[in-house]
């Protein structure tokens, strides 16, 4: 099942043999802290991969880990079938975009993107032609001559990129990359960013807190949480089979409702009534175990009183409140005493109306 | 027509505050300008005789060696030993640390007798290298050019170190790791990434220490020998009553000076940004065995070193005087130097001086910087620019220039050319104090009051204080770190004050540096380290007080 779901254990060695980054249970502690513990992942020749989790899960420490300016306590860093765990960064020829560009302010754009060439000795001409390439393929073409103080934030992140692409990289790393640009440019350079860096065909694992940035982006993610992979899979993995309710916490909005598995559906019992709801993915639990079952807004609709009353599969609830949301309205429906579920309908109803409630499609369960 | 009205300005408050700052011009007016002025006015007619004298000239020549030569030596000890103390671990980390600032501690005249004992002709140092190396004479004389800048070095470095050490705490690391990761070596990463960034702190500290170099008085004054610089020109020119010759002097000196700070100001504003960063660079534990061996002795040694000057002159300061001729250490001591200075009538007025005069001095920084840091950081007016710059410019200004000046202007009763006569009597010397402090304690007062939101004084005034309340209970407490630490500081500075002193001073009103001195010239060594030691107890303790107000503060 594990394997099914694209969910390497923790304990597990990931054999070797493979021409990408393979990262194999590094761990790492500061002052007595876990931040890193027993993560092992990989990154498939010209992948996406996103190392997804809120702040302290050990994300930015397992990529800097990879780029080589820390080193894990125990644990590997396998790049291309040889062992990089104990190479300084600059024999790595790995790219890094950091968190906040670390552009050098005392140059000007183009000695910036240029600088990995210079270091490599150069000659003056050609890496001007080259660095003046690659601002033209970030279309930050005629900006070479700027001082990068003098571009906002999204041109930064753009020559940040190109400076990291310059080099030809074996593998790129990006650490929060959109995480300085405001929301509305953020989701424009989605785009722009998958688009670059599948054009570079080097493979890339960037760091992220946000899970959007990580499903448009990635190919694949890898959720952690306290430092421990939760599961990695692709963003239709981890959103429609969960593995734990940690990951169906994580990703998107849920409510868990506690459940029995029973073959390929879930029994839900509710004020004394029990309901049958059909199952996408069971996470390995096995006939008869209970566990919760996860909804999603857009697994659930409403459905006023009466018109399908008794009927098996529609739930009683009552309207908690309302909030307006563009499209349609929020709502949140109690089932009972403790169960309170977000639906979105285009429908008016007011609190305290007493509604049936639907699941319309086969839902994820976990332990 | 009101005053008010007639200062211009756009709205009532702006000519208030224009009116308020009226007399804080006036006053710099008086004591800044006019006495720099005066200097100029009085050097017309002698410009001839300056640059047909040799001495002169060659005295011109060796201050800007002195002080270029000072600059680069500070910056060989100050820079290396910034980086070893912010980005390494090792054993004796913490102690050099702490030593490193020792020098500072040292008024200047008492760091040239340490010397004097350490490393002069019969100093201590001189003595263990000759008779270890074996040698029939003193392995080196404790003289000329090379003796100035060794002492410079000494002092001075601090600044670099204190200046150099606070950029790179700020310094981004993630930008040498991103040089690191584009396949830049060390050398490369120094010398294209982390020194360029530095570049204002690195400027910034070897100005005040071209500055200081410049106008350093004690040092050439002590053991020039037959080296002469401008400072100590221009107390020969005016002992020789040539004092036309001593305004020009006073003239080129300060004239180099204000050169020197242009020519730095413009190379810096040649590289202006502000090095972003949180800084985030944790110290590199270092991890060769042989390395932590080599760095825990070399630490070890340059701690001596530093630490040396402070422990001979207490060493020193128990020594019967006239006892040490040719023995390598004194051979007699006492605790007799000390209580003398507190028991002979004569050996006391000079503390009594220094300290009367340091508090008044300090009392009058206080109210005008206030004031002044009050007005330049909270208020918008025309003639904010014009203050902010007065204020700053003392400090351009070498101590012997800014006495000179005082000295051309307060040396008559002509109230019609606005001077009065001081010189002679005892407050000449506060307000040369109080003049050269000004810079010191604005700056304080100002950091600290920019530090406070600007809109809290507005907030107090709209919940119905009164402008006063508002100062007392919100203005004034947001300046309390600036106001004690510049207080401090400016009394330290007073107490131990000597370049401006020894042009100025009278028998009456002679200062503990002076009396040093005098000391000095009658080879009362121990009474000379008596007084020196309390003045390093002084600034000790009143350094060890800014701490702890300050952490009380936080």
């Amino acid at each position: 099942m594990d394997e099914v779901l694209g969910f390497a254990h923790k304990e597990s060695r990931v054999s070797g043999g493979s021409d990408g980054l393979i990262v194999d249970a590094i761990a790492r502690s500061f002052n007595g802290q876990r931040a890193v513990d027993q993560v092992s992942f990989e990154v498939r020749p010209g992948e996406l991969v996103a190392l997804v989790g809120a702040s302290g899960s050990g994300k930015t420490t397992t990529l800097r880990i990879v780029a080589g300016y820390e080193q894990p306590d125990s644990g590997r860093v396998l790049f291309g079938g040889q062992d990089f765990t104990r190479l300084g960064p600059a024999k790595r020829g790995f790219g890094m975009v950091f968190q906040h560009y670390a552009l050098f302010p005392h140059m000007s754009v183009i000695e910036n993107v240029a600088f990995g060439l210079e270091a490599r000795g150069v000659g003056r001409a050609e890496r001007r032609q080259r660095a003046g390439a690659a601002l033209e393929r970030v279309g930050l073409d005629g900006k070479g001559e700027r001082m990068v103080q003098q571009l906002s934030g999204g041109e930064q992140q753009r020559v940040a990129l190109a400076r990291a692409v310059l080099i030809e990289p074996r593998l790129l790393l990006l650490d929060e990359p959109l995480s300085n640009l405001d929301p509305t440019l953020r989701a424009s350079t989605r785009d722009e960013l998958r688009a670059t860096l599948k054009a570079t065909k080097a493979p890339a694992l960037f760091v992220t807190h946000d899970q959007d940035d990580a499903f448009a982006i990635a190919d694949r993610i890898v959720l952690l949480s306290l430092g421990h992979v939760l599961q990695i899979g692709s963003s239709e993995d981890l959103y429609d089979r969960p593995v734990s309710r940690q990951v169906a916490k994580f990703i998107g909005h849920a409510t868990l409702v506690h459940a029995r598995r029973h073959g390929d559906s879930a029994d839900v019992t509710i004020d004394g009534t029990t309901h049958q709801v059909a199952l996408s993915s069971f996470a390995g639990l096995s006939d008869g175990e209970t566990g919760a079952i996860v909804l999603r807004p857009e697994a659930v609709e409403i459905v006023p009183r009466g018109e399908g009353r008794g009927t098996d599969g529609e739930w009683p609830a009552v309207v908690d409140s309302r909030r307006f949301a563009g499209a349609g309205f929020v709502y949140r429906l109690r089932l009972d005493h403790e169960i309170v579920i977000e639906v979105a309908s285009r429908s008016r109803i007011d609190p305290g109306t007493t509604v049936g409630m639907r699941v319309t499609r086969p839902v994820p369960m976990v332990p | 027509m009101t005053i008010a009205s007639w200062l211009g300005g756009r709205s009532r408050a702006e000519r208030l505050a224009t009116l308020a700052a009226l007399p804080l011009l006036l006053i710099l007016a008086w004591t800044v300008i006019y006495p720099n002025v005066s200097v100029i006015a009085g050097s017309f007619g002698h410009w001839k005789e300056f640059a047909e004298s040799p001495s002169d000239v060659e005295a011109l020549k060796n201050s800007i060696i002195i002080a270029v030569a000072s600059v680069v030596a500070s910056l060989a000890i100050g820079v290396p030993l910034a980086f070893l103390l912010t980005r390494f671990d090792f054993p004796g980390r913490t102690l050099l640390r702490a030593a490193a600032l020792l020098p500072a501690a040292l008024p200047p005249l008492v760091g040239v007798i340490s010397f004097l004992f350490l490393y002069g002709d019969t100093g201590v140092i001189t003595r263990v290298t000759q008779i270890v190396l074996g040698l029939k004479e003193v392995p080196w004389h404790l003289n000329g050019i090379g003796a100035i800048i060794f002492i410079h070095a000494y002092t001075m470095y601090v600044y670099v170190y204190l200046f150099v050490s606070a950029g790179l705490e700020r310094y981004e690391s993630s930008l040498d790791e991103a040089a690191i990761g584009l396949g830049a070596g060390t050398f490369r990463r120094l010398t294209r990434v982390t020194l360029p960034l530095l570049t204002p702190a690195i400027a910034g500290s070897a100005l005040l220490v071209f500055m200081s170099a410049l106008g350093s008085f004690s040092a050439p004054y002590v053991f020039g020998g037959g080296i002469r610089v401008l400072s100590t020109q221009i107390l020969n020119s005016k002992l020789n009553d040539a004092i036309g010759l001593a305004y020009v002097e006073t003239t080129v000196l300060a004239i180099s000076a204000v050169a020197g700070l242009m020519l730095f100001r413009w190379l810096e504003g040649k590289r202006l940004y502000v090095a972003p960063g949180k800084g985030g660079a944790s110290r590199q534990p270092v991890r060769s065995r042989s390395a932590r061996i080599g760095l825990a002795c070399a630490a070890g040694l340059i701690v001596l070193v530093l630490v040396l000057p402070h422990l001979m002159i207490v060493l020193v300061s128990f020594a019967k005087d006239g006892a040490w001729t040719t023995q390598m250490l004194p051979p007699e001591y006492t605790t007799h130097n000390y209580a003398g200075l507190f028991t002979t009538n004569q050996l006391w007025t000079p503390i009594r001086n220094s300290i009367v005069m340091s508090v008044l001095a300090t009392a009058a920084d206080l109210v005008f910087c206030v004031a002044g840091a009050y007005l330049i950081v909270t208020r918008k007016f025309s003639g904010r620019k014009l203050l902010e710059t007065l204020v700053a410019l003392p400090w351009a200004i070498p101590g012997t220039a800014v006495a000179l000046g005082l000295l051309a202007t307060f040396n008559t009763n002509d109230l019609a050319a606005g001077k009065i006569l001081l010189v002679g009597t005892f407050w000449i010397l506060p307000l040369a104090y109080f003049v050269r402090n000004i810079p010191l304690v604005s700056q304080a007062v100002e950091g600290s009051l920019r530090q406070m939101d600007l809109s809290l004084e507005s907030a107090a005034r709209g919940l119905g204080a009164s402008w006063w309340m508002a100062v007392r209970r919100v203005v004034l407490p947001a300046a309390r770190p600036g106001i004690v630490a510049g207080a401090l500081l400016a009394c330290v500075t007073a107490v131990g004050e000597f370049v401006a002193s020894i042009v100025l001073y009278t028998h009456g009103n002679r200062p503990i540096s002076i009396e040093i001195l005098a000391q000095l010239r009658s080879y009362a060594f121990g009474t000379a380290s008596a007084y020196s030691a309390l003045l390093i107890g002084l600034v000790l303790i009143m350094a060890l007080t800014a701490r702890i107000a300050e952490s009380r503060m936080k």
